[in-house]
């Protein structure tokens, strides 16, 4: 063998993986906030009766509209419910939502993008027109509409968020895809006789995904924000469901005198979709 | 008296997350009125921090740590942009690397060179309109009034070089610094670009800091050459000195990995076999060109390889050769002719067929940076082509590409790395292995050794030259490198502009061109005037 200079050029340290406190130690003061807030929300969701005493559905009689105070930490409601408590058992609904949200965007969305990107021709054509048509509609307006058709509900509530999100999805999906294409390392793949599945599936997906599941943690918050809203109109979940966007819409009849039923599930709501756009801003990060 | 340039134990470091990794370490050097200076390394050697440091020019990240960069005897290491802006231009000024990325796509170039004497305030409207169309005639852009109102994407990489170097002579500065400034341009462009950055520098008096890794280069138009590694100056002084005996291990070790046409060839054996691995005829591939006649890239080329030797193809940008190389390996259809491998014409295959016939001819590429895919392991790299075809045990597969990597001079200890964790030689090697996991009879090269330094080259080749003769490999090697090919080739065809121009046995060929461009493009390769090092035993050796 020749003399290997070249194999002395780049240590270890260079690109090897990091170990896992060393990541931890790395992670910033924000992204760290950001985890730790989306990881209560999911625990609210699982567990809420570790979280609170008192019930998300049933009120205590002669306590209602009380101001914030030890016992009732973000107060009670007309009903004399425990603001909180409907918080922590509301994030089910709206997470849950949510993630279907983001499920029916993501599977169908990029499958779309990816069948769009990777053939040519009219298969292209022909989805991109219709992704197109999806955009040029309102997204409240199409939400709406596929609401009336499927009926009300959490799920339903989802789903049409989620049909919303599709096209968003396609365009990133897409767009990924033929850059990927375009590399060389997918022209090796073939020429080293790899057929159009198997490179799809070593190649192009992996290498498209990281900016897809980016959007999905950024739909993620919006998800929340779109649910809330058809809630607060009055499509989603009935009362007394404690759905975030429920619990905005009931106490803006209260906005003068209790401020806090409205402010409280808000404020939840705003952290939570900051949360989702911090994570998706450090997934984009990876990306190549 | 004092140097128009003096650089005075300069570091530099960049911050990367909370740490300091520190890139140039203590460097010293000075330039007189009127001189050329090469500072001379590979990648990674901070020749080009230290020369973006002169113009203030640092990456955000970047530091002066210690040390003076003293312009005219005034230090300006720690000036403030604003500062810098003044003397930018008009006392020191840059000849970008890249041409192609160095000019607004929007604007005209008369606009662009205007910009630089607007900043300056030299004169009115009338006087910067004529001072334009004068440095354009005199950079050779006529008829200046049609150049001035052309975009750069209607010109040319060395027309658009010829704007950037009016720009940067255009307030006459004192010192111009120049980074790498035709290392994205063929050679005999090269050589004219060279020409002119001489011609300008002697009529104004101008002094030159000419960034660069080739050697070559640098022998033929420095007065004095420093020689950097690792951000240490491993040598300096006039150049003729320096080449003729070096001093330090390192520069004598450039100045023998160094391909140059004045070397020796290595011996080869006239090979046994009598067929022809390769057989090409009369190659012609159109391409569409919308509402026009179509483009014929290539035109009528034929060529014959024998078994188990290298032919190359060389040529310049724009002369057909990757096209010829895309239609060997089967990735385009030609329009006509005939591509036989291995007895087999590659042209009549498609579908299943030509998918089973690629295991047999394996291409690799110029660049490794983007022909491996950043999420794979090495492991799986290699392996990949094998999964592609009948079914082998993991077992073996495991095995057949630890042999592969102990053939390609790689530790088993990489297996797991990602690309990003490989420098640039390591991960050629990666590519080499992963195409020769097949066992392809035939491995074609798309300038696979012109991305890499000439030490890591060096190395590239020897390898390839050690597996052809172990494994009986036959070679299509595609390279604008006159001298790489001419260490690594038994036949070669020259192509320019689609055509054919010249072909035969290597010697031949570059000892007694038919063509007059085979002629030019062999005097217009630099480095004549570097003296020929005998190869040190440890290189090109088995």
């Amino acid at each position: 063998m020749s003399s290997d200079t070249d194999l002395a050029g780049v240590d270890a340290g260079a690109g090897a993986r990091l170990s896992w406190p060393r990541r931890l130690k790395r992670l910033s003061p924000s992204l760290a906030l950001a985890w730790a807030v989306v990881a209560i929300v999911l625990l609210w969701a699982a567990l809420p009766q570790l979280f609170t005493g008192y019930s998300g559905t049933e009120g205590v009689p002669g306590e209602q509209l009380q101001a914030p105070s030890a016992e009732h930490v973000l107060g009670t409601d007309g009903l004399g419910r425990d603001v909180y408590a409907r918080i922590v058992y509301g994030a089910r609904y709206s997470l849950a939502g949510a993630f279907v949200a983001v499920t029916v965007g993501l599977l169908i969305g990029t499958l779309l993008g990816l069948v769009a990107g990777s053939r040519d021709g009219w298969a292209d054509a022909v989805i991109m027109r219709l992704v197109d048509s999806l955009l040029a509609v309102p997204s409240l307006l199409l939400s709406l509409s596929i609401i009336v058709l499927l009926g009300f509900g959490t799920i339903n509530v989802a789903i049409a968020v989620g049909a919303v999100a599709v096209a968003r999805f396609a365009r990133l999906a897409r767009s990924e895809v033929m850059r990927v294409r375009r590399s060389e390392y997918v022209e090796a793949a073939f020429g080293s006789g790899g057929t159009f599945r198997s490179v799809l599936f070593r190649h192009i997906l992996p290498n498209s995904l990281t900016s897809v599941i980016a959007l999905a943690a950024l739909q993620f918050g919006s998800a929340i924000l779109s649910i809330s809203t058809l809630g607060f109109l009055g499509y989603g979940a009935p009362p007394p469901t404690p759905e975030w966007g429920l619990l905005i819409a009931e106490g803006r009849n209260y906005l003068s005198r209790a401020w806090w039923l409205t402010a409280a599930p808000g404020f939840v709501v705003v952290l939570v979709v900051l949360s989702a756009d911090r994570i998706s801003k450090a997934i984009q990060k990876t990306a190549p | 008296m004092t140097s128009l340039l003096d650089i005075d134990d300069l570091a530099i470091a960049y911050k990367t997350g909370d740490h300091e990794q520190r890139v140039v370490h203590g460097v010293s050097f000075k330039v007189e009125p009127g001189e050329v200076v090469a500072l001379v390394g590979e990648s990674g050697s901070g020749k080009t921090t230290t020369a973006q440091a002169v113009l203030g020019l640092l990456a955000a990240n970047g530091r002066v740590e210690r040390g003076a960069i003293r312009l005219n005897g005034t230090d300006v290491s720690r000036w403030s942009q604003k500062r810098f802006d003044a003397i930018r231009g008009s006392v020191v000024s840059l000849i970008p690397q890249d041409p192609g990325s160095s000019l607004n796509p929007v604007r005209t170039i008369g606009a662009q060179l205007a910009e630089v004497m607007q900043i300056h305030k030299r004169g009115d409207r009338k006087t910067i309109e004529a001072r334009v169309l004068d440095l354009l005639t005199r950079v050779g852009l006529t008829p200046a009034e049609m150049r001035a109102k052309q975009y750069p994407h209607e010109l040319s990489g060395g027309m658009k070089q010829r704007v950037l170097i009016a720009i940067a002579v255009a307030l006459n500065p004192a010192l111009i610094v120049a980074d790498e400034p035709t290392s994205a341009l063929d050679v005999t462009v090269q050589r004219r670009i060279l020409d002119l950055i001489d011609e300008l520098r002697r009529e104004n008096g101008t002094a030159v800091l000419l960034v660069t890794h080739d050697l070559g280069v640098a022998a033929d138009r420095a007065d004095r050459l420093v020689v950097l590694q690792g951000g240490r100056i491993q040598e300096q002084g006039p150049v003729k000195e320096v080449l003729a005996s070096p001093r330090s291990a390192y520069t004598r070790r450039l100045l023998s990995d160094a391909p140059s046409l004045a070397k020796a060839r290595p011996e080869r054996p006239t090979p046994s076999a009598v067929d022809f691995a390769i057989e090409v005829q009369g190659l012609t591939q159109d391409f569409p060109v919308a509402g026009g006649a179509p483009f014929r890239a290539l035109d009528g080329v034929s060529f014959k390889v024998r078994r188990g030797t290298t032919h190359a193809i060389v040529g310049e940008s724009g002369s057909g050769k990757t096209t010829a190389v895309r239609s060997v390996v089967g990735f385009l259809k030609p329009t006509a002719g005939r591509i036989v491998i291995d007895g087999v014409d590659l042209t009549t295959l498609k579908g299943e067929a030509l998918r089973r016939f690629r295991k047999h001819i394996q291409l690799v590429y110029q660049n490794p940076y983007g022909s491996l895919d950043p999420k794979q392991t090495v492991q799986k790299i290699i392996e990949e082509p094998l999964l592609n075809f009948e079914p082998i045990a993991a077992a073996d597969r495991a095995r057949k590409v630890r042999d592969m990597m102990r053939r390609v001079g790689l530790p088993e200890s990489f297996l797991d790395r990602h690309p990003r964790a490989l420098s640039g030689g390591q991960r050629q090697r990666v590519a080499i292995a992963r195409a020769l996991v097949l066992d392809p009879r035939v491995l074609v090269l798309d300038e696979a050794v012109s991305a890499l330094d000439v030490t890591v080259q060096a190395q590239i080749l020897a390898l390839l030259d050690e597996l052809q003769k172990a494994l009986g490999l036959t070679y299509l090697f595609v390279s604008h490198d006159l001298a790489v090919v001419q260490q690594i080739s038994d036949t070669v065809s020259v192509m320019h502009k689609g055509r054919q121009v010249d072909g035969g046995p290597i010697d031949k060929v570059f000892v007694r061109p038919d063509s007059d461009y085979t002629r030019e493009l062999i005097d217009a390769i630099p480095g004549r005037t570097m003296p020929v090092l005998a190869s040190p035993a440890i290189s090109l050796q088995g």
